[in-house]
């Protein structure tokens, strides 16, 4: 057999592994555009789940201003690591309601006394049908919403402090 | 303490894992009989350390131990027992470390049982299953152990996807991993005949019975998740091409080139290289199957986890192992010495063929699979579908099954062409008749169909050939095994064509007590009521079909649409109702503003045949490796009776 020939599948197998690197490091995005992105928000109405703060309906979340709204759980690990950069996005001005999944009122106050709170209005998602109809799988998940109530993006998982910027951007975008 | 005892011995299956290489690399290098010797139990120690990790694994779930992280993600006290069980390789740390239990177990078995290789040989290929699995253990043990304590524990877990709790799908997973990780072995194989480059006959027949084990279990893997699709997903179809049914695909289309080139090694000492090449490949297969699953980088209905930290790891793993052995390929392969020649017309040389065409389907379907990814690169979002695979896929599968029919009815080492066209007049003449049939029944059928049916009822006669004019008491198991294998695949290429060329398919918007109509069928929606599982509620329908005369006998489909808790998760149950010549499927929608259900019906005719076919593909495997084993052993005997 010709000697180069034996090495064909080696540089074949390579350009496999290059393609998976690429595809990797390239494009590891995470602000996913899920398939609601760019549709409206579905019609719903949250009971209130702390004492002294609203709950959340649609119509909260067409105010004219885009702000966020945050899939959360005072369950959730990750969302206590997220709570950090959920307050520098307050401070920066940016208004955030939430989704709380399936929790009990005394868990979600303690939650939010021990890691802080950055919430306009907490709706009380027992059943985590608002959860599915927004389009979100997991906490922490958190999407950007414009002025008319429809979702501008969607970011899954927790935000990190290399998030914020991205979120910021996303916000002013969706104005 | 189960948690960290679980730990502990992955540890300890780790640390066995890296004694287990390095013996094996001195023993071999500063030809050390001690190291060489000990590397055998080390490997069995090993095994037993990963399996009491799983078995501890599996301990938590049953226990529903909610300070463990992946229990509380994956599990929920509610749920029946055989989901608590099968929802600890339900998820990506436990089908991982399921994966790396049954590598290490592998490695015990080869240890125990293996002793026709040559001492050399069998120490390198146990030095290269370490080596793999000792990747594997750090991705667990670095990147996502499935022992994390979660403080403080949850109140209750977060379920098990509702479209896993099936009791099919809770044995899939395993199945085809003895599959994947079969392959292993031969791939491990391959790097130590590479590196001590002792390939011959000897070699090939200790390689053989893992290769038919792992395909074996990567058929029944296949077949089984093939109908599971069908019958749970609701969609009607039984293959999507979807990428994760193709990381199971790819796999298996090399073993098979292997398994058959692999007979070549053993029974005439030819096609070293390229068995050790196929060897790597079909390993490579299931490594890229994997990665491509696990890393998110192709969407899929039913991709894991989407975790770009995972897939990096993997593809490090990737580039480790199979580059590795390709480059271990080119600068050794030159070395081996070249086997046995053979004639074109030979059964070398229509195993060659066969060879050849599984290795273009594979291409086709690599090619297929990656194209999205390489379009991405291009800037275009796009995914290769059905269409594209089975335009450019069915022709040479097609090919292959005409092959098929001929190959083993050929001489080894040399054949004429004449004696071959006799034995193939009676079936080729029944193919021709079945073409014509069915084309004179079913003009529209589509000619990928027509000749599908013709060729498949060829290949069913032809499979049982080989024993014409022949003792049926003094055929071996291993010919009836193979001629069976054969014979499941002109079965399962009677059913997919079947089902392509004849299905009916109807979608109504059904009222109470009016009749529709499929195929065959007169089918009536007479209510829809509310039933309560183990952890779902739905609403079903009461379907009754008939067909003949209006008063003839009924039955009774109950199609549902679920609702699960936890998670919240709607599901469709199709209601499937089989008879001797095909399959009634009914699926329930939803329910429109005037009160009618949308209701999806198909007639399949004769779609059993597709699984039945792959049972007997497994079965045919199954046989094979038996009659191996049997006449090695009973080989074995002979030598230690005439050295006596």
């Amino acid at each position: 057999m010709r000697c180069w020939a034996l090495w064909v599948p080696l540089v074949v197998f390579l350009g496999v592994v290059a393609l998976g690197a690429w595809r990797l490091t390239g494009t590891s995005e995470t602000v996913v555009k899920s398939a609601l992105v760019g549709k409206p928000l579905p019609e719903f109405s949250l009971p209130a789940m702390v004492e002294g703060k609203p709950g959340l309906s649609r119509a909260d979340l067409a105010t004219g201003k885009p702000r966020l709204l945050n899939v959360f759980a005072s369950w959730c690990v990750p969302c206590i690591a997220e709570a950090p950069q959920l307050m520098r996005l307050k401070q920066a001005g940016v208004e955030i309601d939430a989704v709380a999944i399936r929790d009990r009122p005394e868990a979600v106050a303690a939650f939010l006394a021990r890691n802080g709170d950055p919430y306009a209005r907490i709706g009380n998602d027992q059943e985590r049908r608002v959860q599915i109809g927004i389009g979100s799988a997991g906490v922490p998940e958190t999407f950007v919403i414009d002025g008319q109530g429809r979702i501008a993006a969607q970011h899954i998982g927790d935000i990190r402090a290399e998030d914020v910027p991205k979120l910021l951007k996303a916000l002013e975008a969706a104005r | 303490m189960i948690a960290e005892a679980g730990l502990a011995a992955l540890w300890f299956a780790a640390a066995m894992a890296l004694m287990q290489l390095a013996m094996a690399a001195l023993g071999l290098r500063l030809k050390q009989d001690q190291l060489v010797e000990a590397v055998r139990p080390v490997a069995i120690v090993q095994g037993a350390l990963a399996a009491l990790s799983f078995g501890l694994l599996i301990l938590l779930f049953l226990r529903s131990d909610m300070s463990v992280l992946l229990v509380a993600q994956n599990s929920h006290s509610a749920k029946p027992w055989l989901y608590k069980f099968a929802g600890a390789w339900g998820n990506h740390e436990g089908s991982m470390l399921l994966w790396v239990t049954v590598l290490a177990l592998a490695g015990a078995a080869i240890a125990l049982l293996e002793k026709k290789l040559d001492r050399a040989t069998l120490t390198a290929t146990l030095g290269a299953q370490a080596f793999i699995a000792l990747g594997f253990y750090a991705f667990l043990l670095i990147a996502s152990s499935p022992f994390t304590r979660l403080d403080p524990p949850a109140l209750d877990g977060m379920g098990l996807n509702p479209l896993l709790q099936d009791p099919g799908l809770a044995f899939h997973p395993p199945t085809l991993y003895f599959g994947y990780v079969g392959l292993s072995i031969a791939f491990s194989f391959a790097v130590g005949a590479m590196l001590t480059g002792e390939v011959g006959a000897a070699f090939a027949r200790a390689m053989r019975p893992w290769v038919l084990g792992a395909w074996v279990f990567l058929t029944i893997g296949i077949t089984a998740g093939s109908y599971w699709a069908y019958y749970e997903l609701g969609w009607g179809g039984w293959w999507f091409w979807d990428p994760v049914e193709n990381a199971s695909l790819m796999p298996w289309l090399a073993a098979t080139a292997l398994l058959h080139s692999v007979n070549v090694l053993a029974a005439r000492d030819g096609l070293r290289a390229w068995t050790l090449m196929l060897a790597v490949v079909a390993f490579s297969m299931s490594m890229v199957g994997t990665f491509l699953v696990r890393s998110g980088i192709l969407t899929s209905v039913h991709a894991f986890a989407v975790d770009p930290t995972r897939g990096s790891f993997i593809l490090v793993l990737l580039a480790l192992y199979i580059g590795g052995a390709l480059a271990l390929y080119g600068l050794r392969v030159g070395r081996v010495k070249a086997g046995q020649g053979f004639d074109l017309l030979s059964r070398e040389g229509g195993l060659v063929l066969n060879n050849l065409l599984l290795s273009v389907i594979l291409g086709i379907v690599l090619i297929g699979t990656l194209y999205p990814i390489v379009a991405q690169a291009m800037g275009e979002q796009l995914s290769v579908g059905p269409p594209f695979f089975n335009k450019a896929a069915g022709p040479i599968a097609l090919a292959l099954v005409a092959a098929m029919a001929a190959g083993p009815l050929l001489n080894w080492r040399r054949d004429h062409l004449n004696p071959l066209l006799a034995k193939l007049t009676v079936p080729a003449t029944l193919a021709v008749l079945v073409m014509a049939g069915t084309f004179a029944a079913a003009p529209d059928a589509g000619w990928m169909e027509i000749v599908g049916l013709g060729l498949a009822a060829g290949l069913a006669v032809a499979s049982f050939a080989p024993l014409w004019k022949r003792k049926l008491r003094r055929v071996p198991l291993f010919t009836w095994g193979m001629m069976i294998a054969h014979f499941g695949v002109a079965v399962s290429v009677a059913g997919m064509a079947a089902d392509s060329a004849f299905t009916s398919e109807r979608l109504v918007a059904a009222r109470y007590g009016q009749p529709y109509y499929v195929g065959p069928w007169r089918v009536v929606l007479n209510g829809v009521a509310p039933v309560i599982g183990d952890n779902w509620s739905a609403v079903e329908g009461r379907v009754t079909a008939s067909r003949g005369p209006v008063d003839g006998p009924m039955l009774l489909l109950r199609p549902q649409r679920r609702y699960y808790s936890s998670p919240p998760t709607d599901t469709a149950e199709a209601s499937i109702s089989t008879r001797i010549d095909g399959q009634l499927y009914a699926v329930l929608g939803q329910q429109d503003a005037q009160g009618r259900w949308q209701l999806r019906l198909w007639w399949k005719p004769f779609v059993t045949l597709i699984w039945f076919g792959g049972g007997l593909v497994a079965l045919g495997g199954a046989l094979s490796l038996l009659g191996r084993v049997k006449r090695e052993r009973r080989n074995a005997r002979r030598r230690e009776e005439a050295e006596w």
